[in-house]
């Protein structure tokens, strides 16, 4: 910076660099791992701990995981005979996933605008109630919805028996908490309509619109950055969500990728783990993440450091 | 603040404040519709079902049975409930402080070194896999057999690590994989806190011949604070709520030595169908989160922010 030190300064700014560049490889090197892992031949798992290529390379754990290759084979290959149908499961998280980012982003948009734009009596009281929901941990709720999901599911059942396990009910038990709204989508797109400029609105108001075209045709075309960034918060976080669709998704039908890797790993035969196969199973589910990430890697890192300033 | 603003300003565009307009609290309403359903059902009649139950002995196939604070007495003289909180503790003195410091670290040298957009996007990338993923990955790295550490470590002449295994290394390993995954992450953050700095703080520091070390203690920290409180809340409060990398790794072993507060509700609901009490140490689990919460903010004095 000051020109009279600049040697020190450079002496300083390589070591920094030194370091940067060693934990970008701390941060990426494991992804590297996981592929060469993946592309490894099973039975090799034990030669070459260290190698950094592939040892004896082959497709066959890919082919595995995604049920291309029947048990037998798989046995004779000198794997564990463990299938795992990843394909489904990547297409159950994927519906999951849509779903509840569609919906909740869709009706936590339109009671954002009400908070932000519309009168009405006990709105700042019901507010409150929303962002106070915001400091209840998941898993204080978790217990009392697991119960009344169950609850309703077996209603259902007794209701019509052609309704009891199937996909609709299951995937509907699965997204229903995180369907309508969450206290977080509510006050990240409430804050931006406070900060739109309301004049706009108005003279549409004074052309003649009603409320609904004022939202539609004005307020929501201006949103449309901060509603694609929720959006995609919405998508990466229900992608990753566990403990719920632990606990009501465990059927083989709705099973999402995060639960049918764990199932996965923890039926395996006690001794050596498949962790061949594992690893294909683990770089299956990173792919489309990263995938989706290199599209929208700018507003991801924009709607991070736009929460740390609420 | 903002809200009290639109208030006055709608409040002095409409004279008749009193007289509802009808059609717009209808409108609002139907607006408010699918949230409201939402959040009533999700999130308002599951805390006060939650209360309740935990007034209650409970095992999802008989009725439920009143027994008043008898859990909440359990919990007082509970061991395992002590052995969890102190768990628990352990592993948020093992995340929080590592990974708030490096974070630092990496956010200055960022601002320092590169604005670049990549190496943020790269940074970051470990956020966004799932819990489940990350996990795995290091189960993989951390095996004490055939995992990369030990082999590299071993291959250098050195005894093996346990890892997740060992009962004192378990939750230090644990904490190393969540920081791994967070760390990018808490370094955006300030990384973002750091671009509110006016550059021409740090050269009328420098004018008077304060070395960088010295400005970035007595310009940057200071500056910084609000972001810092503001994360070290966030993560912090994340932090007493792991579990997703517990169940994967460890699922609380071995003997306990990893059992934090949600795995412990985790199976005292889910495996042993102790509705009651798993949801009276869920209750708990929130008091102390709000207890936390509330001396956080009063030692940073976060709401009295500098700027």
């Amino acid at each position: 910076m000051n020109a009279q030190n600049s040697n020190k300064l450079n002496l300083g700014r390589i070591a920094m660099w030194i370091l940067m560049i060693i934990i970008l490889f701390l941060t990426l090197f494991p992804f590297w791992w996981v592929l060469r892992t993946a592309l490894t031949t099973q039975g090799l798992i034990f030669e070459n701990t260290t190698s950094l290529a592939p040892v004896g390379f082959t497709w066959d754990n890919f082919a595995r995981v995604l049920g291309l290759v029947d048990t037998s084979e798989a046995l004779a290959a000198g794997g564990s005979g463990q299938s795992i149908n990843f394909f489904r499961f990547l297409m159950n998280s994927f519906v999951f996933s849509t779903i509840i980012t569609v919906f909740q982003v869709a009706f936590s948009t339109m009671a954002a605008y009400a908070f932000a734009r519309l009168r009405f009596p006990g709105r700042d009281a019901i507010f409150l109630l929303y962002v106070s929901a915001l400091m209840v941990p998941g898993i204080v709720t978790l217990i009392p919805n697991f119960v009344m999901i169950r609850g309703i599911g077996q209603w259902l059942a007794e209701f019509n028996d052609q309704i009891a396990g199937s996909y609709g009910l299951l995937m509907g038990q699965m997204v229903a908490p995180y369907f309508f709204m969450t206290p977080f989508a509510v006050f990240f797109l409430r804050q931006f309509f406070l900060g739109l400029n309301r004049e706009v609105e108005e003279a549409a108001r004074i052309d003649g619109a009603n409320y609904f075209r004022v939202f539609w045709n004005v307020a929501l075309p201006m949103s449309r950055p901060p509603v694609v960034t929720l959006g995609i918060i919405t998508f990466i976080n229900s992608w990753n969500e566990y403990l719920w669709p632990l606990i009501v998704g465990r059927d083989e039908s709705v099973r999402v990728l995060t639960v049918a890797l764990n199932i996965f790993r923890s039926s395996q035969p006690s001794g050596v783990p498949d962790w061949t196969g594992l690893m294909a199973g683990t770089a299956l589910a990173i792919i489309p993440v990263l995938l989706i990430y290199m599209f929208v890697s700018r507003q991801v890192i924009d709607s991070i450091q736009f929460t740390g300033f609420k | 603040m903002t809200s009290q603003v639109d208030q006055v300003k709608t409040a002095v565009r409409r004279p008749k404040k009193s007289q509802w307009d009808n059609r717009e609290t209808m409108v609002a309403f139907l607006f408010l519709l699918p949230s409201l359903i939402g959040f009533i059902a999700f999130f308002l009649v599951p805390a006060v079902r939650g209360f309740w139950i935990s007034l209650t002995d409970w095992d999802l196939l008989t009725e439920p049975e009143w027994v008043g604070l008898d859990n909440y007495r359990k919990l007082i003289s509970d061991r395992e409930f002590r052995n969890s909180l102190w768990v628990t503790l352990k592993y948020v003195l093992w995340n929080i402080p590592l990974q708030t410091a490096l974070a630092v670290v990496i956010a200055v040298m960022m601002d320092r070194l590169t604005k670049s957009m990549v190496v943020r996007a790269l940074l970051i990338v470990p956020w966004l896999m799932p819990n489940v993923i990350v996990a795995m990955l290091w189960l993989w790295l951390m095996d004490p057999g055939l995992g990369l550490i030990n082999s590299v470590w071993e291959g250098m002449g050195f005894e093996g690590w346990g890892f997740l295994g060992n009962i004192d290394q378990a939750i230090p390993s644990i904490a190393v994989i969540n920081i791994w995954r967070h760390v990018g992450y808490t370094a955006l953050l300030i990384f973002a806190g750091l671009q509110t700095i006016p550059q021409s703080l740090y050269e009328a520091a420098s004018i008077d011949g304060a070395t960088e070390l010295r400005s970035f203690w007595h310009v940057t920290i200071p500056l910084l604070r609000p972001v810092l409180a503001f994360v070290l809340i966030t993560s912090l409060i994340g932090s007493f709520q792991i579990f997703d990398t517990v169940a994967v790794t460890t699922g609380g072993g071995p003997i306990n030595a990893t059992e934090v507060i949600n795995m412990l509700i985790f199976e005292r609901a889910f495996e042993r169908f102790d509705m009651g009490y798993a949801t009276t140490v869920a209750n708990a689990l929130f008091v102390m989160l709000v207890g936390i919460s509330l001396i956080q903010l009063r030692l940073f004095n976060a709401d009295e922010s500098d700027y």
